[in-house]
């Protein structure tokens, strides 16, 4: 076991003369009932530095001593004037400096420093008189009354020095205006004048010998910081939150599907979710297109040819989007445009299974040629959420997406007619946000089309819902970013991990 | 989405009636649009900028938006749109070439007779013009269009495709004529066209309209011929199509038809032009055909989780622009008219249902699903939060870094040659920093060090994330000839760095996937083996062999790539594919 009873701390390092200090001004509160900081060290010269380290480790005692500060202005010599108080005014020196036959003006002036002003000093206060060419002393003795109005500041006393002479004094730049905090002891209740050594920390020997008994502790001080003593291991806020949302999504019964492939054909990517060839999405100027390997190995081939068909010229009720399919076109690489070509696999492979009801869901990276800014990334993390059940309706949808949103705390929803070229309805989702005062786009919902669906095998009645929105925008507004490199990337700050340790979702 | 700038006060007017900007947003909502900006400016008045969805054409320009939403507010219905007979038929033909199959095989073509046309219309024409050019016709390269004064030209007209040398014409807006292949290199500098230059330039042939008498109308998909030029004055429009998609072009001409041909003295009518092609086919457009889409009254009901009668049904669609009528009690029959080429499937039908219904209205009432379903965990993603948590109980923080590198950061930097690596390209990266996928995450590392040099020493770090290889294997790939493999890669960077800590953090993993430690290189356990690796310092790195597999290197960082990372203290590392590791252990069974 280690107690550890202070930690730093003021008077924990002061040697003996703390202690010797801490004594005198105790037996002074004893003579006169009270000590003020500034007078007390100018009676015993001490520094009032090293007077109210003293008064600060009585304070500590507990009710020794009762401390109160005053804020008390006061004056202080500059350079200059401590230069003034310890080997008098510049007009004494010179007097102090001439022998009795005198010297010439033109010696004075290229030899004494500040002699300009020593001389006209000097002549005003007729200490000195002009000969000729020379200055002569014109007393036998002086009284340098500059030097003995500096000395009385310096110890202290500016209260002894005229006010004309302090703003006369300022000018000169001899002296300055200053603020001191002055503390006022007083005896407290358990006023003593014995104190007892104290011990900063409970160790080993103590334990052993039952030496802790009759110990003093210095007491610990409550409002000085902890130390660190070795950084501890953080996750990254991000992903924290990817744990939440899997947390949420697990909770209402979904299954994670496997993301873990970011390279996906344009087939599963596009043309299986019924997004035509000539969608402007396909472009290489939102699509990144893989160079090596350029082309897909194989699609299952019974399941492209209704595909083809589907988009070529329509089936299963609809007309299609009547244009030539390209099999180049489908067999292209690219990196993920979303993780519903994730979706898109396994509902393929559930209709190959055998039909039956399944929720889904996925959090993870997809990748967009977008031209980088503030909040846009090449690639982020998608939260996608899929229910496929038979005859789901748009308000199984609504209600699912509010279920979602209430358990991240957003429960004021509402839905705006969209469009997508593989849901059919499409609605975007708007939040009430109550700082900007307006709904605001938190993400994107819809059905999945039979177009979509129905060459991938799943039965006529069966309807498929899903709904997605990105990890990074709920991220940046709870840990207020504005730019999302400050959030992802190998040039973040590590202040960011550092400081946000745990990660809750307002429920 | 395309996003539409309309005048305030001209739709408000065509609307018969002024709303508050509050108002005006509520309704859009409500249709499904959506007011994305609304700008003030003195001479033009306030204009709305209207988001539409990106399959709507027929919302593109402010005649659409306010007839659209005055049927819906039941303000007026929907007109008929009608094909007319040519006043002239011998000479509104379009004569198609053999040659034009080389370079952009298909063209159609209508008249509008007596139009009448004001700034605003102009305007509003040319705009919807380039709308269907950015949006369908996907930047002229499936479509392009031209508009003529009909009374400068003579028909019928010819659509051929011919050597650029061959070509010779005074393009739109200019005073002199210019051979067609000096013309486009003139244009590869323009701000404006030079976008559409490459559609062509490098064919044998260009397209080119010209008239009876040899007046060049177009050289599509580039540019129109200033002799038959629009101006406030033409009362009789030319309208001609070239495409390589020829349903496309279809979909353009009919919806530039129906959208303007409300200014003709007859309204919403078109004169028909003939196409001939090469092979004597011949097809007449514009097409304006309704077609009949039967949806099932049940089918919308389900969909919208509602039960409205099949009258109601229809009395809402036909709001949406669909005329509908009902057809028994289980049958809707629709009209879809040529301005919703959207309407693939009853599933568009059921759609525009609901919305007429009203989302807000069908919101009132939601919905759990009755689907009840076990949740289940994607195991490899709950094996790896277990080993993010041990990482983070060892103190190493983690970080979370990009899949794509530079070719710069993933190579050279790391020392590795990458033509011995099976990495995977990206073909067009916007930037040098997405040219590659990431086969390792130590270089995420070496920049989050770099990064962060202002923070005090020890720094320990870790990720765990998916790297990709190229594999001609079709199953791990699921076809694609890619796969993803889980890393998880640690580094330690203090004034001293021995690999020996990352080490100790190695062992803590493996006992805790319940790999013994077997120095003795038992074929079940886990030991290191000495083996050079590019981006660590020679003689102190080795492979860490898990049953007699390796599964990734250990070692101190090379001092050369630690200083190519602007980095100056020692740092060791490992990085191991915990996919592999949990296969090949067994773990978590």
């Amino acid at each position: 076991m280690r107690a550890r009873c202070q930690s730093g701390g003021l008077g924990h390092n002061m040697g003996s003369s703390v202690m010797d200090l801490q004594q005198e001004i105790l037996f002074s509160l004893e003579k006169d009932g009270v000590v003020i900081s500034n007078e007390f060290g100018e009676s015993i010269k001490e520094s009032h530095q090293k007077i109210v380290g003293a008064i600060k480790s009585l304070e500590s005692l507990g009710n020794v001593v009762n401390v109160k500060q005053n804020a008390l202005k006061t004056w202080e010599c500059t350079e200059e004037g401590t230069g003034v108080a310890t080997e008098g005014s510049h007009e004494a020196r010179l007097f102090n400096s001439l022998p009795p036959e005198g010297r010439s003006v033109a010696d004075i002036k290229d030899n004494f420093p500040n002699s300009n002003f020593a001389l006209g000093a000097a002549m005003k206060n007729k200490w000195l008189k002009k000969e000729g060419e020379k200055v002569v002393p014109a007393m036998t003795s002086i009284e340098d009354q500059v030097q003995k109005y500096l000395q009385a500041i310096t110890a202290g006393a500016a209260d002894s020095v005229p006010d004309n002479v302090k703003v006369e004094y300022k000018k000169r730049k001899l002296i300055r205006e200053v603020e001191m905090t002055v503390f006022e002891v007083t005896k407290g209740n358990e006023f003593t004048t014995s104190i007892v050594k104290q011990e900063g920390e409970l160790t080993k020997e103590m334990i052993e010998s039952g030496q802790w008994k009759k110990t003093t502790f210095k007491p610990f001080n409550f409002k000085s910081k902890g130390r660190v003593d070795q950084r501890s291991g953080y996750l990254h806020p991000l992903m924290q939150l990817r744990s939440e949302f899997r947390q949420i999504f697990l909770e209402m019964g979904f299954s994670e599907m496997p993301t873990n492939n970011f390279v996906e054909s344009a087939f599963w990517n596009f043309d299986a979710l019924f997004q035509p060839q000539q969608h402007p999405a396909r472009d290489a100027h939102d699509t990144f297109y893989v160079a090596e390997p350029g082309k897909t190995i194989n699609v299952p081939e019974d399941y492209l040819q209704k595909v083809k068909k589907t988009h070529s010229v329509g089936g299963y009720g609809s007309i299609g989007y009547q244009y030539d399919w390209s099999r180049d076109e489908a067999h292209k690489n690219l990196l993920r445009t979303h993780t519903t070509a994730v979706s898109a696999r396994m509902l393929y492979k559930l209709a190959q299974d055998g039909f039956q009801p399944v929720k889904f869901f996925s959090i993870d990276r997809v990748f967009r040629n977008e031209t980088l800014d503030a909040t846009h990334l090449a690639e982020f993390n998608q939260i996608e959420g899929v229910v496929a059940d038979y005859n789901l309706s748009i308000k199984n949808l609504m209600g699912l997406i509010k279920g979602f949103f209430e358990k991240i705390g957003i429960t004021k929803l509402r839905f705006k007619p969209a469009y997508n070229p593989y849901t059919e309805p499409s609605m975007e989702i708007f939040s009430y946000h109550e700082g900007l005062q307006k709904w605001v786009e938190v993400g994107n919902s819809g059905m999945f089309r039979p177009e979509m669906l129905r060459p991938m095998g799943i039965p006529e009645n069966v309807t498929v819902a899903a709904w997605g929105l990105s990890l990074e925008r709920p991220a940046m507004i709870m840990y207020g970013i504005n730019n999302i490199r400050e959030l992802v990337g190998p040039r973040v700050k590590m202040e960011l991990i550092l400081d946000n340790p745990v990660c809750t979702i307002d429920k | 989405m395309p996003t539409v700038s309309v005048n305030r006060d001209a739709l408000f007017k065509a609307l018969g009636k002024t709303y508050s900007d509050e108002e005006f947003d509520e309704l859009c909502f409500q249709y499904g649009l959506e007011v994305d900006d609304i700008v003030d400016e003195p001479e033009k008045g306030i204009t709305y900028k209207i988001e539409v969805g990106a399959n709507r054409y027929d919302l593109l320009c402010i005649e659409g938006i306010a007839r659209s939403l005055s049927v819906y507010l039941g303000k007026e219905s929907q007109p008929n749109y009608r094909v007319l007979p040519p006043k002239e038929p011998e000479n509104y033909k379009l004569i198609v070439k053999p040659s034009t199959s080389q370079v952009r095989p298909y063209v159609v073509g209508a008249v509008l007779r007596n139009i009448k046309f004001t700034q605003a219309v102009y305007d509003s024409f040319i705009d919807l013009q380039d709308k269907l050019h950015q949006n369908l016709a996907r930047k002229r390269t499936l479509v392009a269009i031209g508009t003529h004064d009909l009374d400068t030209i003579i028909g019928p007209f010819i659509y051929d495709a011919r050597p650029p040398q061959d070509i010779s014409f005074v393009p739109l807006n200019q005073t002199q004529a210019y051979r067609a292949d000096k013309l486009l290199e003139m244009y590869s500098c323009d701000s404006h066209l030079k976008e559409y230059v490459p559609i062509i330039k490098d064919k044998p042939v260009y397209p080119v309209i010209t008239d009876q008498k040899g007046v060049v109308l177009s050289l599509p998909p580039i540019i129109n011929g200033n002799h038959s030029k629009i101006t406030l004055n033409t009362r009789n429009v030319f309208i001609e199509c070239t495409a390589t998609d020829r349903y496309k072009a279809q979909i353009v001409l009919d919806t530039l038809v129906c959208m303007f041909s409300g200014y003709c003295d007859q309204p919403y009518t078109a004169e028909s032009v003939q196409v001939e092609y090469p092979d004597g086919e011949k097809v007449q457009y514009p097409k304006l055909q309704y077609r009949q889409q039967v949806a099932s009254v049940s089918y919308c009901n389900i969909l919208a989780g509602v039960s409205e009668k099949a009258e109601d049904i229809a009395k809402m669609l036909t709001s949406m622009s669909l005329s509908a009528d009902p057809d028994g009690q289980d049958k809707v029959v629709v009209k879809v008219p040529p301005t919703r080429y959207d309407v693939l499937h009853e599933c568009d039908i059921a759609e525009d249902f609901a919305v007429a219904y009203g989302f807000d209205r069908l919101a009132a009432d939601m919905q759990m699903p009755p689907t009840n379903t076990i949740g289940q965990e994607f195991e490899l993603n709950y094996l790896s939060d277990k080993l993010r948590l041990l990482m983070s109980q060892n103190n190493y923080t983690e970080v979370a870094t990009f899949s794509l590198y530079s070719k710069m950061d993933m190579g050279e930097r790391m020392r590795v040659n990458l033509d011995n690596e099976s990495w995977v390209k990206v073909a067009n990266p916007k930037t040098t920093e997405c040219e590659a996928v990431r086969i390792s995450l130590l270089p995420g590392l070496m920049k989050t060090l770099a990064a962060n040099k202002h923070i005090s020493l020890p720094l320990k770090l870790f990720e765990v994330a998916d790297v990709v290889f190229r594999d001609s294997c079709p199953t791990t790939t699921r076809g694609t000839g890619a796969r993803n493999e889980r890393h998880l890669c640690a580094i330690n960077y203090n004034v001293k760095a021995g690999i020996e800590i990352v080490q100790g953090l190695l062992d803590n993993i493996m006992i805790a996937l319940k790999v013994p430690f077997t120095p003795d290189n038992s074929a079940q356990g886990y030991y290191l083996e000495g083996k050079d690796h590019p981006s660590y310092f020679p003689g102190f790195c080795g492979n860490v062999i898990v049953n007699d597999v390796a599964v990734g290197q250990i070692g101190l960082i090379h001092p050369e790539v630690i200083t190519n990372f602007n980095l100056n203290n020692p740092a060791a590392a490992f990085e191991i594919n915990i996919e592999k590791v949990l296969e090949i252990t067994n773990f978590g069974h």
